[in-house]
């Protein structure tokens, strides 16, 4: 790794990244960058550190040592909310929706814009926000449940509404966990579906077990084992590394 | 401001009518000057109330120490009432005419540097908001920033009622110490303990509970009502909306506490004097209970929470005085475990269904459908 060299269209750069919880390193010397516009997949066996790495990038959990550069900015030494305005967002493993709001309420409070208190209690529900909640509502196939309370839908249903949340603040880089666990067969069509056409114009990460659905989007799969990089390369290249057959595809 | 297409929906606008017309009307007509009064006393409970139904209704936020505030806003307006009290012609027996009695009893000779905005009334209409929001901004900043809530934000928020109460006992000489501020008499010269004074000051207190009200409806029906839900739901995922979730705490924090200090304020006015025994641990869960008992998260239950928590009180501890506090705790009880959401849930699930049925079997398809709520809006 030549410090100072890294070339400049990386979108996320994660250098030496450490984190140990009590001396246990969940996360050891890890490095990657992703490009712009590209679609990274993380997969790796339980307690890998997939989640973790997630977690480190959007301020969720801070780096013991390491580096993570976000357009150039330095997130490790940013608040979660401050990550989220410089255009990362995060979608958790279990759909994280508030359950109390209807779903138009669920987009609105996601919509970038009076972020402050102040803000918020001046905040106006006007055309334009009305048009893209209705915009995005569309896209996550819950267009007429806008006023329906988010604890009526069904799981797959909260993940889009989920994402949906995420689209609506238009990050640049978008982190998705297991996003199509716990669906249907159907609703993980229709979610593949979304997701290919809102990875458009924006950089994706994501965490997922399901194989056939990583060859379905992936540009580029990184293999995390006990906290490090096992192999990094194209879905074909990784499928056929013979230490990745070894402790992850093989069984 | 137009959030919704209205300020209070039908269900709301038919006990805002109905709560004014209880307090305006219906109260003052049909009691006594001394139920009144009392009345009047229980009412500021509701001020306490309906900060609560914000930052822990809504915000999920829950504070055992809403006393300290209901004090703090008490003490300011005892102190203005006190000097004015302690004229030179009134206290001329003391050996230092022309400071409050006790602080002659307690060997001092001037009134203390803290005191002396308090010979203003209009500082200490200023103080009575300002000094509880500071204090619950540094409180709130010091906890919600650090991520401090739950169950550890309680137990502090009680260890500091229990400070205070423990602060203004031993410092008598400029508290006043457990017996409080007493003997207050006039507010620019108009005799607060008349009876004619009491009834001025019951319409004062209710113009600015309503007041109160209508400022928590607006903040609940604004986004930032909206966050504290989601908030109390899922803070990681407002977080990761890109909200500072201890700015937003914060607020709910000090809304909750300026609200209480106004009716502390109003309570030392009606009363007549503030002592120590309304700031402390005791009084601050009460307030908590006429809070649940009403229902947590209506602005309205607040305040018939706490009107009626008040009148059992009164009437159980006039004729069994030790039953009281056994009451007031199973009364918590029956209330957390059978009716989590109190006084105004068994009234939307059970009373007001069927006013609905008898008002549309009489007027069938009446013009109040779902057409007047904003879309993807619901009105609750």
């Amino acid at each position: 790794m030549l410090i100072g060299h890294q070339p400049k269209e990386f979108l996320l750069a994660v250098s030496g990244l450490t984190v140990s919880f009590d001396g246990f390193k969940a996360v050891n010397d890890l490095s990657f960058y992703v490009e712009e516009n590209e679609i990274r997949v993380i997969i790796g066996p339980n307690g890998a550190g997939k989640t973790t790495v997630l977690d480190l990038i959007c301020g969720k959990t801070k780096a013991t040592e390491g580096s993570i550069q976000f357009r150039g900015k330095e997130l490790t030494k940013l608040k979660e909310n401050e990550i989220v305005k410089t255009g990362v967002g995060r979608k958790f493993q279990t759909p994280s929706v508030f359950e109390d709001l209807s779903v138009f309420e669920n987009l609105e409070i996601s919509f970038p814009r009076g972020r402050s208190v102040f803000g918020s209690l001046t905040f106006q529900r006007d055309a334009k926000v009305k048009e893209r909640v209705e915009e995005v509502a569309e896209m996550i196939f819950l267009k007429d449940k806008l006023s329906t309370y988010a604890d009526e839908l069904s799981h797959g249903q909260k993940q889009w509404l989920e994402i949906g949340m995420l689209l609506i603040q238009d990050p640049d880089l978008l982190m998705l966990d297991e996003p199509v666990a716990g669906m249907s067969v159907s609703e993980r069509a229709k979610t593949a579906e979304l997701l290919n056409r809102i990875i458009k114009n924006r950089s994706v990460l994501v965490i997922e077990h399901d194989m056939k659905f990583v060859e379905d989007i992936a540009h580029k799969v990184t293999v995390l084992h006990q906290g490090q990089i096992l192999s990094e390369g194209t879905m074909e290249k990784v499928k056929n590394d013979p230490k990745v057959i070894e402790v992850y595809l093989g069984h | 401001m137009i959030i919704n297409s209205r300020f209070f929906n039908r269900s709301e606008l038919i006990g805002f009518v109905s709560l004014a017309v209880l307090l305006f009307l219906i109260l003052p007509l049909s009691l006594d000057i001394f139920r009144l009064n009392l009345v009047a006393k229980y009412l500021t409970y509701a001020f306490v109330g309906i900060g609560l139904v914000l930052c822990w209704g809504y915000g999920g936020i829950l504070s055992l120490g809403q006393g300290v505030f209901f004090g703090l806003g008490g003490y300011c307006m005892a102190m203005f009432l006190k000097l004015e009290a302690s004229s030179v012609a009134n206290t001329k027996i003391q050996s230092t005419p022309g400071i409050p009695d006790f602080m002659d009893w307690n060997q001092l000779t001037a009134v203390p540097m803290f005191w002396k905005p308090f010979y203003s009334f209009p500082l200490t209409v200023l103080a009575i908001i300002i000094v509880p929001g500071i204090f619950a901004f540094i409180i709130g900043a010091a906890m919600f920033k650090r991520r401090v809530g739950g169950v550890y934000f309680a137990i502090i928020t009680q260890a500091i009622a229990a400070i205070l109460t423990i602060l203004i006992v031993g410092q008598q000489g400029y508290t006043g110490g457990i017996n409080g501020i007493t003997d207050l008499r006039t507010l620019y010269g108009w005799d607060i303990r008349t009876d004619h004074a009491k009834f001025i000051l019951y319409f004062v207190e209710v113009v600015l509970l309503f007041g109160c009200i209508i400022a928590a409806q607006f903040i609940r029906l604004t986004k930032l009502g909206r966050i504290l839900v989601a908030m109390r739901e899922q803070e990681d995922r407002v977080r990761f909306s890109g909200y500072s979730v201890a700015n937003f705490k914060i607020f709910a924090f000090c809304a909750a506490a300026i609200f209480a200090a106004v009716g502390g304020a109003m309570f030392t006015l009606e009363v007549g004097f503030m002592s120590p025994s309304f700031v402390g641990i005791v009084p601050s869960i009460e307030m908590v209970i006429y809070t649940a008992v009403g229902g947590r998260m209506s602005i309205f239950g607040a305040v018939y929470g706490s009107l009626l928590v008040n009148f059992a009180k009164t009437m159980l501890s006039e004729s069994f005085p030790q039953l009281w506090l056994f009451g007031l705790g199973g009364l918590f009880i029956a209330v957390v475990l059978a009716f989590p959401s109190g006084l105004s849930g068994i009234w939307a699930d059970y009373v007001q269904p069927r006013i609905d049925r008898l008002l549309s079997s009489r007027k069938p398809k009446a013009a109040w459908t779902e057409s007047s709520v904003a879309d993807g809006a619901p009105a609750e």
